[in-house]
């Protein structure tokens, strides 16, 4: 439905957006994640044909967003990361303002207003002039904006950005609704809205895409050295027992509860030690209160994946500390 | 072309949702009410001269009225017109509407000739309403109708001339107060560009007065409609409109 094919886009000097290739198959929610100014914007931009690119192409719907601008973008909603309302016109007046200009035919300009205004609930303040809504709702009427012309491809950028928790909750609820009829492309730099609203995931760091995969494929994929945490009832300190099983690389203690003890077991790479961990802590007839794999949550893997370049440079310098 | 309304209509209504346009239509109704006053008053005074024998022959309200008073409501425009044009695109950069726009099925030249509509009949409007002035001559005296419109049809020209130069500056920036101070200076300049005429010398001179926006009114206000006249405004129009194609365009690549 969309695909991004070697984009690069460079303001003067500066590159903003560094051959980054990547698609978004019909219905697919997919998180766009990045720290700020890593280029999701400017991607964002291109694909909804705001801005040409310097090299590459962008194709939405079988449409090239540079040479056949209108249809690309007849196809195409947009949430920039402001809502871009009049704060003149009343919402009703805006979105029908917006449905004129977005082609929606004369006969149905009326319906299609007051029905997506129901379904980003935004009916009761229809007669309200834009420059007067909270922040809740001109990011609601944005978004109804973005649909009202029923385009097949959704780009938001940063569609909960400044929402109160509710408000959160409720975008991403529609966000999902909307999934269905529309190809969705999200921006964000809440990680948590990604494993809760995207199938795919694109990271990108300095303009470059870092990782693209599902956001459990990615978790799994790049916890490497597997962590356990292990909570034992024991007379005794268990490190030494616990170091000695096979594929354990280190053993800490992680908290100490009244009568038990919680170790943090770090194992080799791709081995599972929660089979031998068991069987030690209960030949010892120690209680086995507690086993389970420390995930690594999304955080630390983007951490982990934006950060990484950095010590690959420090890795190549010929003096660098290993 | 019904997207070229939408975007006039929306233009429209948000100078009327605003003050602008009440601002606008009334500073100028007000100012044009007090030249009315002025010149009249001096008019009748000269053709009570004239009728007791003093001066020449009659006065022609046409000539010595209307005529004058119209050049100098073009003096008025200089003050109001950058108020029309400055917001035209500095405000939808600055609101981030600009992006709503660029990305809806539109191409730059609808947007360019539905906002050049839009300020066109709020100038319209403005228009409109000194028509009640001269509508009383009718009543009160017999003034003839033809070089009034051809006057009116100049001032029309000349506030579009004024509206493309405008939404090209309008276009630089997403400060509305430079889009209107940059946009009263270049039209000042326009303006008295015609005083240089007359030291530039033999070469300069026609050049020079060929550029000044008010010497081409002029031969619409005694009523004559010259295709050279015609011409230059619509020469001017189209090119301040192209050059804020290029703007817009250029601002897109540059990001």
């Amino acid at each position: 439905m969309i695909e991004v094919q070697h984009l690069t886009k460079r303001y003067g000097r500066v590159t903003a957006v560094d051959d980054v290739t990547f698609r978004v198959e019909r219905g697919e929610i997919l998180g766009f994640l990045g720290p700020n100014g890593a280029g999701k914007t400017t991607t964002m931009r291109v694909i909804t044909g705001y801005m040409p690119p310097t090299e590459g192409r962008v194709i939405v719907a079988g449409f090239d967003v540079f040479d056949q601008p209108i249809e690309a973008k007849r196809r195409t909603g947009y949430l920039p990361e402001t809502p871009p309302l009049y704060p003149d016109m009343t919402v009703r007046e805006y979105l029908t303002f917006v449905a004129r200009i977005k082609g929606v035919p004369a006969a149905e300009r009326k319906a299609r207003v007051e029905q997506v205004m129901k379904r980003v609930w935004v009916t009761d303040m229809a007669s309200r002039h834009c420059g007067k809504l909270s922040k809740g709702y001109r990011q609601r009427v944005g978004l109804a904006q973005a649909v009202l012309h029923n385009p097949d491809v959704l780009v938001l950028d940063e569609p909960t950005a400044g929402l109160d928790p509710k408000q959160i909750i409720e975008t991403r609820q529609l966000i999902k609704e909307l999934a269905g009829d529309h190809t969705i492309i999200l921006s964000t730099h809440i990680l948590p809205e990604v494993s809760q609203t995207c199938q795919r995931v694109v990271i990108i760091n300095r303009g470059r895409v870092v990782a693209v995969d599902t956001p459990e494929n990615l978790t799994h994929r790049l916890r490497g050295a597997e962590t356990m945490y292990v909570l034992v009832e024991a007379p005794v300190d268990a490190t030494p027992a616990l170091q000695a099983v096979a594929g354990v690389t280190r053993v800490t203690v992680a908290d100490r509860h009244d009568r038990a003890i919680g170790y943090e077991v770090q194992g080799v790479r791709d081995a599972d030690i929660r089979r031998e961990l068991a069987r030690t802590v209960v030949a010892q007839q120690w209680g086995l209160l507690e086993l389970r794999p420390l995930r690594m949550s999304l955080e630390e893997v983007f951490l982990q994946v934006t950060t990484e370049e950095l010590t690959e440079k420090a890795d190549q310098a010929p003096e660098a500390d290993v | 072309m019904s997207n070229v309304f939408a975007i006039a209509h929306k233009e429209i209504r948000s100078y009327f949702a605003s003050p602008v346009a009440y601002v606008v239509i009334g500073l100028f109704a007000l100012l044009f009410g007090y030249f009315y006053v002025a010149i009249l008053t001096w008019f009748v005074q000269q053709s009570m001269q004239a009728s007791m024998g003093m001066g020449g022959g009659a006065l022609s309200l046409n000539q010595q009225f209307v005529r004058p008073l119209l050049m100098n409501a073009t003096v008025v425009l200089l003050f109001v017109m950058p108020m029309i044009t400055m917001r035209t695109y500095a405000e939808e950069k600055r609101s981030g509407t600009m992006e709503l726009l660029l990305t809806s099925p539109l191409t730059d030249l609808q947007i360019i000739l539905g906002k050049f509509l839009g300020a066109l009949t709020l100038y319209s409007s403005m228009l409109a309403v000194t028509l009640i002035y001269v509508g009383v001559l009718f009543v009160f005296g017999n003034p003839e109708w033809k070089p009034i419109v051809t006057a009116y049809l100049g001032l029309l020209l000349f506030g579009g001339a004024f509206i493309s130069v405008g939404m090209l500056i309008s276009s630089f920036t997403r400060n509305q107060i430079v889009a209107g101070m940059i946009t009263f200076g270049v039209f000042l300049l326009l303006w008295v560009i015609d005083w240089l005429g007359n030291f530039a010398g033999p070469a300069a001179e026609p050049i020079i007065n060929y550029l000044s926006i008010t010497q081409h009114f002029d031969d619409f206000a005694k009523g004559v409609i010259d295709t050279k006249h015609l011409i230059y405004y619509v020469s001017f129009i189209t090119f301040g409109l192209f050059l804020t194609a290029k703007s817009v365009d250029s601002e897109r690549w540059r990001g």
